[in-house]
């Protein structure tokens, strides 16, 4: 745009002109910013009712849960559901196995993804080219492909129904190593050529320099990790076919499929279910959609 | 690239040096091999070997309790002419058709109206974003609900504007796939908004201003500007939606287990059912390479996409 012109008299003559066409255009702005702070409030309440829903019932009474018409509010509020989910099901059971094996997962794959990460990145040698791609490649395999013989071989070192069945096949992840492969090439190469210089083993610069700076790539990563554990449903499905070693998930659906519905105690165990995850992403909201929309992966 | 370790000058007769440097290389080869082996191993033993096995399941008619037998093509024959193969194809591929442009035109439509500045923005991000990073095996318990024929609200709600499935919105075979599918859309489009509106926020604020002083309206800047500048996004948000949807589970084992009639059976639904309760591991293997060949070639033209996403406007 034009800056500092000195205003001429067919400037002003234009200006004086446009004026009450900006007006209008303010005008129109200001309510257009208003419908769409209306609109925009519908939809994000909207997507949010099957929460809402969760919620409020979570603390209705039974009789106010199956009476017709139903209603979004609760008449009166009860703590029951939420002392029954600890005594119907093995609630605590579940929730400890799904902590267990979502941060066990965790943890452990960051440190192997970014293990392998660091070779492929910064360690020259022959063969990283192939790797890498295989790598890639797994990547791309859909993971219901191997469900089968992944269980077949798991119930033969007896290793279905319990906590180390789920967690060992998840203990490293391609999508991982690519990730942090790609952020440790982004890296400069100043401090860990000096500290090979002053005669650092390989080991202390992955674990003195590279890691310290990627802190942002690894909490992201973990947080897609924990994420992507906490919520699966599939694998737990099929590797427990007792509530005891399930996960939230899966122990969710199991009991649904089970009993005749009941929904104050489902929405009350699906609640405590959520949220730690909910409250984990409110406060880190802005670098995990950062990842996210960087990525574009996963 | 070449690797700076110190290397003493070369006096004397000896090919000292490079011998060194040859030594070294080695050494940091062996390191290479060191820090990749816990990942390697694990990638190895638990996806690339029962990636194989698969293969090999797939012609045999392994069922758990029985040793494996060879049966050659078999599985793929019985496939190929079962009529509950093609019933799950035809849900997936029709799940898939349906929901991925849906998701991706609200997904564009949330980005466009969220990148406008006005007071209540973030609150409306958060809320579309959010079902994305909830379990959908646990909040189909509360769809489960919402849609019950009796005490569901949103099901009362639909009552009022004269949508009423007889028998409820998840035993209905004509509305069983629709309640599945519109959770599946809920589910992702806060996702793929999020990739748009990243792909909004690149685009440089003086082509619209160009292009308003050339006298284009609104749906003209849209069109020549922001969907053009958009492709790249929506290449990788429809490639991401396919690839999702072709793999559609949770939702629908939670609300429908794939009924009524097998309405909501997807390919995904019926390598569960026939691997896990008929506990057909050979017949099921073959089922999951039809999925793998369409995941395969989607992640290529993704992995496509990444390659090449340092396109400047």
């Amino acid at each position: 745009m034009a800056v500092t012109a000195l205003p001429t008299v067919e400037d002003d003559r234009a200006a004086a002109a446009r004026r009450p066409a900006r007006g209008r255009a303010a005008r129109l702005q200001r309510s257009t910013s208003w419908l769409l702070a209306i609109v925009s409030t519908i939809i994000g309440l909207l997507m949010l009712l099957p929460i809402i829903w969760m919620v409020f019932t979570a603390f209705k009474p039974e009789a106010d849960i199956v009476s017709y018409p139903p209603t979004l509010w609760p008449r009166e509020l009860t703590l029951d559901h939420f002392i029954d989910v600890w005594n119907r099901i093995p609630f605590a059971r579940l929730y400890i196995n799904t902590i267990i094996f979502a941060g066990g997962v965790t943890v452990i794959s960051l440190l192997f993804d970014s293990m392998a990460a660091y070779a492929l990145a910064r360690l020259p040698f022959k063969g990283r080219g192939v790797v890498f791609v295989g790598i890639l490649l797994l990547l791309m395999l859909p993971f219901q492909v191997t469900l089968i013989p992944l269980y077949d071989m798991l119930n033969g070192m007896g290793l279905t129904n319990t906590l180390p069945g789920l967690i060992i096949p998840r203990m490293t992840n391609a999508f991982g190593i690519f990730f942090l492969t790609q952020f440790f090439l982004s890296l400069p190469k100043d401090l860990e050529e000096a500290a090979r210089v002053d005669g650092a083993s390989e080991w202390r610069i992955y674990s003195g320099i590279i890691m310290p700076l990627a802190k942002p790539a690894l909490l992201t990563l973990g947080l897609f990790h924990f994420q992507y554990n906490w919520n699966d449903l599939l694998w737990p499905l099929v590797m427990s076919s007792e509530v005891q070693t399930s996960t939230l998930p899966a122990g969710l659906a199991l009991f649904m499929g089970q009993h005749v519905v009941e929904y104050g105690l489902l929405m009350a165990g699906s609640l405590l279910a959520l949220l730690p995850v909910i409250v984990f992403f409110l406060l880190i909201q802005k670098s995990f959609v950062a990842g996210i929309a960087t990525t574009g992966l996963k | 690239m070449t690797t700076t370790i110190a290397v003493p000058p070369a006096t004397g007769t000896s090919s000292a040096a490079p011998r060194r440097r040859l030594r070294a290389s080695g050494r940091r080869a062996l390191t290479a091999w060191l820090f990749l082996a816990p990942s390697l191993i694990i990638l190895v033993a638990f996806t690339l070997y029962p990636m194989i096995q698969a293969v090999y399941l797939s012609f045999t008619d392994y069922n758990l309790i029985r040793a494996a037998e060879f049966v050659g093509l078999s599985n793929y024959v019985e496939l190929f002419q079962s009529a509950p193969f093609w019933n799950a194809f035809t849900n997936t591929v029709v799940y898939a058709l349906v929901v991925t442009p849906v998701t991706v035109i609200l997904a564009l439509l949330f980005a466009i109206m969220l990148n406008q500045a006005f007071h209540g923005r973030a609150f409306a991000r958060t809320a579309i974003f959010l079902p994305f990073i909830v379990s959908l095996g646990i909040i189909a318990i509360a769809w489960a609900f919402l849609l019950d024929p009796n005490i569901g609200l949103l099901s009362y709600w639909l009552g009022f504007v004269g949508i009423v499935p007889e028998q409820g919105w998840l035993s209905d075979p004509r509305y069983a796939m629709g309640a599945v599918m519109l959770v599946g859309v809920w589910k992702n489009v806060g996702f793929y908004m999020v990739i748009y509106l990243a792909g909004l926020q690149s685009i440089p604020v003086d082509m619209y201003e160009a292009a308003r002083l050339d006298g284009a309206g609104p749906w003209q800047r849209f069109r020549s500007i922001t969907l053009p500048l958009l492709s790249n996004q929506t290449l990788l948000v429809m490639v991401l939606a396919l690839i999702a949807t072709l793999q559609a589970f949770d939702q629908i084992y939670v609300m429908t287990r794939g009924g009524p009639f097998f309405r909501t059976e997807t390919l995904v639904m019926l390598i569960y059912r026939e691997g896990f309760q008929e506990l057909r591991f050979g017949y099921a293997s073959a089922i999951s390479f039809v999925l793998l060949i369409f995941v395969f070639i989607l992640s290529m033209i993704q992995f496509g996409y990444l390659r090449r996403k340092q396109v400047t406007y």
